[in-house]
C-alpha cells in the first residue's frame, strides 16, 4: 500500500506491537502484532490458524500479562484446550485465574429461519461480555467467515463484518481474525478488505511429497517486515517460525581457536585447530573416515565442557555411538552429560525448509558451541541441488551469526584441480578437510588433505590417515627421493631406509674403531719416544758432570804441578787446595 | 398438535432499536392471530443481560425461540415475513 512506511525507531511515534511469543514472528515483525488492530491470518484448512490463534493468546496470558478471548465459531472449547494440551499450555489453568475466555459461537444454518431484517449485535454483545469479564487485551476470532455459510444474507454481514473490525479497533484489542484461502483471493469472501492493517499468510505446500509449512507478512502498516516466506514448523513445541535469509554477512570473525580433537591436525592447522564460529567441511568417499573427523570434533567439544549437537541424518545415534567406541572414543559419556544431543531424522523425513527450520529450533533449544552434520550431502534427497545450497547456505550463516561451530561433513569425491561439491557449498567453507582412499601397490590408503584454510597458515601437506583404536593419527606421508609414498609403500621404504641406516652405522663403528686403534699406537710410539729422549737427556747430563769433574782434576793438577815448582823456588807459599777456584 | 401449556416463545433484543420494536410488535401481532390464548411471550434485553447470548448462543438480533413445544426453534429477524414466522414456528394457518 502506498502509506506503508518504514517505521524508524527512536524516530517519530510508531504503532506499538504485541508480542506473538511465536520464535521467529516477532522478528519477522520485528516485535509482534499491531497493538490495538485486527490481523488478518488467512491459510487453507490444516494451515495452524486455530494453533497460532491460541499461542498468540497463551502467551500473551503468561508472557504480557495480557489476557485474551477466543471466540471459536468451529471447535468446540473442550476441543481447543484439549487440542493445545499436548503443547503444554494450561488454558483452563488460564480460565480459573481469569485469563482466558473461550466463547463457542454456534450458527447451523438448518436450524435457523430468517424472517426480515436482523444484524449480529448479539455477536458484538457477547465478544464485548466476554472481553469485560477479564479485561482482554487480545481477541481471536476464528473462523468468522463460517457466519457466511450460517446465515443467508451476505450484504447483511458484510456490513457487520466491517462495523466488528472497526469495533475491536475502537475497543483497542489486538485481534487475529482468521479466514480460510480462497480461490485467487487470501480469504474465501474477501475479509482481507476489512482488515487492511495487517495480513499474514500461512501455507503449507506439497513438494515430491513432503509439506513444508510457510509464512509470509504480506503486509503490515506502518512498520517494516520481512517479506520472504518464511518456513515455520508445527510440533511439540508450538509454533517456530525461522526467520533466516542469506542477509547474514554481518557476524563476528572470532579469533578464538577451538581444537578439532586430533592433535596431529590441529598441528597442521597452526597448531591451534579452527576457528571458533568457522564453517568446517569434510567431504570424502564413503568409507574415507568423515564421521570418525566428526566425532573426534564433538569429543573435544564435549571434553572442553561444551555442548554439541550432532544432526544425524543417516545412522541412528545408537549405531554412530557404538561405531565410535572402536575407535576409542565414547560418545554415550557426553549424551549423559547432557553435552551432547543427537537429532537423527532420514533427510527424507521432512521437506528441506522444515529441516531448517527444525535445526535451528533444536541449536536455538540446546545453544551448542558446536554443531556437526552427518552428512550434508544427504539432504539432496530431500529437495533439488539449488535448495539445498541455499538451504545450506543459510544454516552457515545462522550458525555462524550464533558463533556456532559447524562441521558438515560431504559425501563425494574430490579431485584436487576442480575441487566442488554437489551441493556447491565450498565457497562458504572456511576450512576444508578432503579425505580420500589413495590406490597403489594393491592396497587402498586413506589421505587427508587440507584443501583450505581461511584465516591461517596452515600445512599444505597430504597426510596419510591411521585409524586404530585410539583413535585418528596422521603420519606425514614419506617424502624422499622415491616421491611421496603411503602405506606399506612407505613402510618398505621406511625399512629399506632403516637398513641402509644400520649398514652406515655399522661401517661408521667400524671405522672409529681403526682411528682409535691408529691413535692409541701413536700414543704408545710418542711414549717411546719421550723415554728414548729422557734416557738420551740423563746421559747427557752425566756427559756434562763427568766434563766439569776431568776439568777440575785438570786445574788441580796444574795447581799442585805449580805448587810442586813454586817449592822450588820459594817454601813461603802455600799451595792452594784442588777444589779451590783460584783465590787471588 | 398444541400441548397443553401452549407455546412458550423467548424473544431476545438489545435495546429499543427500531428492529427489536417492530420484532415485537409483529410477534405479538401474529401470536394474537394464531394462537390466541395458546401463548406466552418472554422479551430478554441482551443489554441487559449479556451473559444470555453466550448461555442460549444468541448471533443474530432479534432471535425468537420457540422454547415449547419441543424441540428448540431458532428463528432470526425483525418477523416482517409472517408466513416464515409460521413455518419457523411450526404453526399451520387454519
Amino acid at each position: 500500500m502506498a502509506d506503508k512506511m518504514r517505521a524508524k525507531p527512536g524516530d517519530l511515534a510508531t504503532i506499538g506491537k504485541s508480542p506473538t511469543g511465536i520464535r521467529g514472528l516477532d522478528e519477522v515483525t520485528q516485535g509482534g502484532l499491531p497493538q490495538g488492530r485486527p490481523t488478518l491470518l488467512c491459510g487453507s484448512a490444516g494451515c495452524g490458524k486455530t494453533l497460532f490463534g491460541m499461542t498468540f493468546l497463551y502467551n500473551g496470558a503468561v508472557e504480557c500479562n495480557e489476557p485474551g478471548v477466543f471466540i471459536a465459531f468451529e471447535e468446540q472449547p473442550e476441543d481447543l484446550i484439549k487440542n493445545v494440551g499436548t503443547l503444554k499450555y494450561d488454558i483452563e489453568k488460564l480460565i480459573a485465574e481469569k485469563k482466558f475466555a473461550i466463547d463457542h459461537i454456534e450458527i447451523e444454518r438448518t436450524k435457523i429461519a430468517e424472517s426480515g431484517e436482523y444484524d449480529l449485535e448479539g455477536l458484538f454483545i457477547r465478544l464485548a461480555f466476554a472481553i469485560d469479564s477479564i479485561s482482554a487485551k487480545r481477541v481471536v476470532v476464528d473462523t468468522i467467515e463460517t457466519l457466511f455459510s450460517g446465515l443467508e444474507n451476505e450484504q447483511l454481514l458484510r456490513s457487520e463484518l466491517r462495523r466488528l473490525f472497526e469495533w475491536l479497533k475502537a475497543k483497542g484489542v489486538t485481534a487475529i481474525i482468521t479466514g480460510e484461502r480462497g480461490e485467487g483471493t487470501l480469504t474465501r469472501y474477501g475479509l482481507e478488505e476489512y482488515i487492511a492493517d495487517c495480513v499474514i499468510l500461512l501455507d503449507n505446500r506439497l513438494h515430491d511429497q513432503l509439506s513444508t509449512r510457510r509464512l509470509r507478512v504480506i503486509k503490515y502498516r506502518g512498520s517494516a517486515h520481512g517479506t520472504n516466506e518464511y518456513p515455520f514448523i508445527i510440533d511439540e513445541h508450538g509454533i517456530t517460525v525461522m526467520p533466516i535469509t542469506s542477509s547474514g554477512l554481518a557476524h563476528e570473525a572470532s579469533t578464538e581457536r577451538v581444537p578439532s580433537g586430533i592433535p596431529d591436525l590441529d598441528q597442521m592447522l597452526e597448531g591451534k585447530g579452527y576457528y571458533k564460529g568457522s564453517s568446517i567441511l569434510v567431504s570424502g568417499m564413503a568409507g574415507s573416515g568423515k564421521s570418525i573427523v566428526a566425532a573426534h570434533f564433538v569429543d573435544a567439544t564435549c571434553a572442553s565442557g561444551h555442548r554439541c549437537i550432532y544432526f544425524a541424518m543417516e545412522e541412528s545415534p545408537h549405531q554412530i555411538i557404538r561405531n565410535m567406541r572402536s575407535i576409542g572414543i565414547d560418545l554415550q559419556k557426553w549424551v549423559d552429560k547432557k553435552l551432547l544431543r543427537f537429532c537423527a531424522r532420514r533427510p527424507s523425513l521432512l521437506g528441506l525448509e522444515t529441516h531448517l527450520a527444525t535445526m535451528y529450533r533444536d541449536v536455538a533449544d540446546f545453544e551448542p558451541a558446536a554443531v556437526v552434520i552427518d552428512p550434508i550431502s544427504a539432504l539432496l534427497s530431500a529437495g533439488m541441488t539449488g535448495d539445498v545450497h541455499s538451504m545450506v547456505l543459510r544454516l552457515a550463516d545462522f550458525l555462524k551469526g550464533r558463533g556456532v561451530t559447524a562441521l558438515f561433513t560431504n559425501l563425494g569425491i574430490v579431485s584436487g584441480e576442480n575441487a566442488t561439491t554437489e551441493i556447491q557449498i565450498s565457497s562458504l567453507i572456511d576450512v576444508w578437510l578432503s579425505l580420500y582412499n589413495r590406490e597403489s601397490n594393491g592396497e587402498h590408503n586413506r589421505q587427508l588433505y587440507l584443501l583450505k584454510s581461511r584465516g591461517m597458515a596452515h600445512s599444505n601437506q597430504v597426510r596419510e590417515f591411521i585409524m586404530s583404536s585410539q583413535g585418528i593419527k596422521l603420519r606425514a606421508a614419506y617424502v624422499g627421493p622415491e616421491g611421496v609414498l603411503s602405506g606399506s609403500a612407505r613402510l618398505a621404504q621406511e625399512a629399506k631406509e632403516k637398513a641402509a641406516a644400520l649398514v652406515r652405522e655399522q661401517d661408521m663403528e667400524r671405522r672409529s674403531r681403526e682411528l682409535e686403534r691408529k691413535r692409541r699406537e701413536t700414543m704408545a710410539q710418542i711414549e717411546i719416544l719421550q723415554a728414548q729422549l729422557a734416557s738420551e737427556e740423563t746421559e747427557a747430563a752425566l756427559l756434562r758432570r763427568e766434563g766439569t769433574a776431568r776439568e777440575d782434576q785438570l786445574r788441580a793438577d796444574r795447581v799442585s804441578m805449580g805448587v810442586s815448582r813454586q817449592t822450588a823456588a820459594g817454601l813461603d807459599k802455600r799451595a792452594p787446595k784442588p777444589s779451590d777456584k783460584p783465590k787471588k | 398438535m398444541t400441548e397443553y401449556n401452549g407455546y412458550s416463545l423467548r424473544l431476545y433484543v438489545a435495546g429499543q432499536t427500531p428492529k427489536s420494536i417492530a420484532a415485537i410488535a409483529n410477534l405479538k401481532k401474529i401470536c394474537e392471530q394464531y394462537l390466541t390464548g395458546q401463548y406466552e411471550i418472554e422479551i430478554i434485553d441482551l443489554m441487559k443481560e449479556p451473559a444470555l447470548a453466550v448461555r442460549h448462543q444468541i448471533v443474530a438480533i432479534p432471535t425468537l425461540i420457540r422454547q415449547l413445544p419441543e424441540p428448540l426453534k431458532r428463528i432470526i429477524g425483525d418477523l416482517s415475513n409472517t408466513e416464515k414466522v409460521l413455518v419457523g414456528l411450526d404453526i399451520r394457518p387454519n
